[in-house]
């Protein structure tokens, strides 16, 4: 089932109700400039209604596109057997919006349902990703864990931000105990519907990406291409408690 | 699973990409691949290929095209790999940003410029 807002706009149904208000024609597409050479990903995971949609939407230049991809039973997907879904087959559609961020290089950024069997999909789709958002509603953090057990699986770096619903106000402590957080992880508040708090949790990202590459020459100076960077799994017990505002110290990891 | 407003029968899809079962191999379309057109759509082309050239007059990603055209994703690509094979497409594939695991430090400061800048 694919999320409501995340489906592509509905044939038949007048274009200027799905387009954003801006839109000179209904047909307006807003097309990347000539020069544009480079597409980087960033992935924004979460459950159903978590506000990934809303997210995207508030730092796209384009209102969210949506596609999807199809998986046969046997969790491959169907390149690897046969082009043409056969009944068997499920789909799982996730969205996107994008940023220019300069004359060659765009940035896409993907919806994705944390559902487990879109899981499946993850190398395929979003190998190469520079990192992820873990999206969290404040009501129901505990649907994360999975999402968070996954990219750590995966070696995918993320940082995790709360989208604010006005649920019980938790503190960042319990969050990062709920979902076995390590404590060099950052983990921010956020309103996915503006633009500056979407614009600042892409920034955590990136600084956190930075910080990561920072660490890993602090402990192997000589090192240009080594190993994949191993985060380190979750500290159990009272040690697990991060810093409440957590920015990446470069020593934590490299304990 | 339903997929509202879109047409994409197994049927039509079957239809669309000449029955073939695969994709042609060698073809590694990202889903930020960008495709740019190298000629106008010609009379006579397959509609589908004719919407992806004239879509893709500016660089276009793969998953733009998929969304533009309500196609999924694999048949999309199959469709690219038709155009790239006859020239009439081109395609610029993504620089590895992610080397061993690790983001390129260059390519970070790009994107925290650019989102600064936002
Ligand atoms: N109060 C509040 N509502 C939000 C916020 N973010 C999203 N929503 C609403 O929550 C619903 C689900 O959001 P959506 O972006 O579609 O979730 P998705 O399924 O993760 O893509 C929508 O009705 C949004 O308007 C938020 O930060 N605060
Ligand atoms: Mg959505």
């Amino acid at each position: 089932m694919a999320s409501a807002t995340s489906d592509a706009p509905i044939s038949g149904v007048a274009a200027s109700d799905v387009r954003t208000p801006d839109a000179r024609t209904p047909d307006a597409r807003t097309p990347l400039g000539a020069t544009v050479d480079n597409g980087l990903k960033i992935v924004v995971v979460g459950g159903f209604g978590v506000g990934k949609t809303t997210m995207i939407h508030s730092v796209s230049e384009i209102r969210p596109l949506s596609t999807e991809e199809t998986i046969t039973r046997a969790g491959e997907t169907v390149d690897d057997t046969s082009a043409v879904p056969d009944k068997s087959d499920t789909t799982v559609a996730f969205d996107f919006g994008r940023i220019t961020l300069s004359a060659r290089t765009v940035l896409y950024l993907f919806g994705a349902p944390g559902q487990e069997r879109f899981w499946y999909l993850w190398d395929r789709l979003f190998s190469g990703a520079l990192g992820a958002v873990v999206l969290v509603d404040t009501r129901r953090i505990d649907d994360s864990w999975y999402a968070i057990d996954r990219l750590e699986h995966l070696g995918t770096p993320f940082i995790v931000a709360r989208n604010d619903f006005g649920g019980p106000a938790h503190t960042a402590e319990q969050v990062r105990d709920a979902l076995d957080l390590a404590p060099h992880i950052p983990l921010v508040d956020c309103d996915a519907r503006s633009r500056a708090s979407g614009k600042r949790v892409l920034i955590t990202l990136v600084e956190h990406l930075k910080s990561l590459h920072l660490s890993h020459l602090a402990r192997n100076p000589y090192a240009t291409q080594g190993a994949p960077l191993q985060v380190s799994p979750p500290v159990v017990g009272p040690s697990a408690v991060g810093p409440s505002v957590a920015s990446p110290p470069v020593q934590e990891l490299a304990q | 699973m339903s997929r509202p407003g879109r047409d994409d029968s197994p049927d039509r899809l079957y239809t669309l990409t000449g029955g073939r079962s695969r994709s042609a191999p060698g073809t590694p379309f990202d889903l930020v691949t960008l495709v740019v057109a190298e000629c106008d759509p010609a009379p006579g082309m397959q509609s589908e290929h004719a919407a992806i050239l004239r879509l893709a007059e500016r660089p276009t990603a793969v998953a733009e095209v998929a969304a533009e055209l309500r196609l999924p994703l694999t048949i999309t690509k199959i469709l690219l790999s038709d155009l790239l094979a006859e020239g009439r497409v081109s395609a610029r594939h993504p620089r590895k940003a992610v080397l061993a695991g690790r983001p390129d430090p260059d390519i970070l400061e790009q994107v925290l410029v650019g989102l600064r800048n936002l």
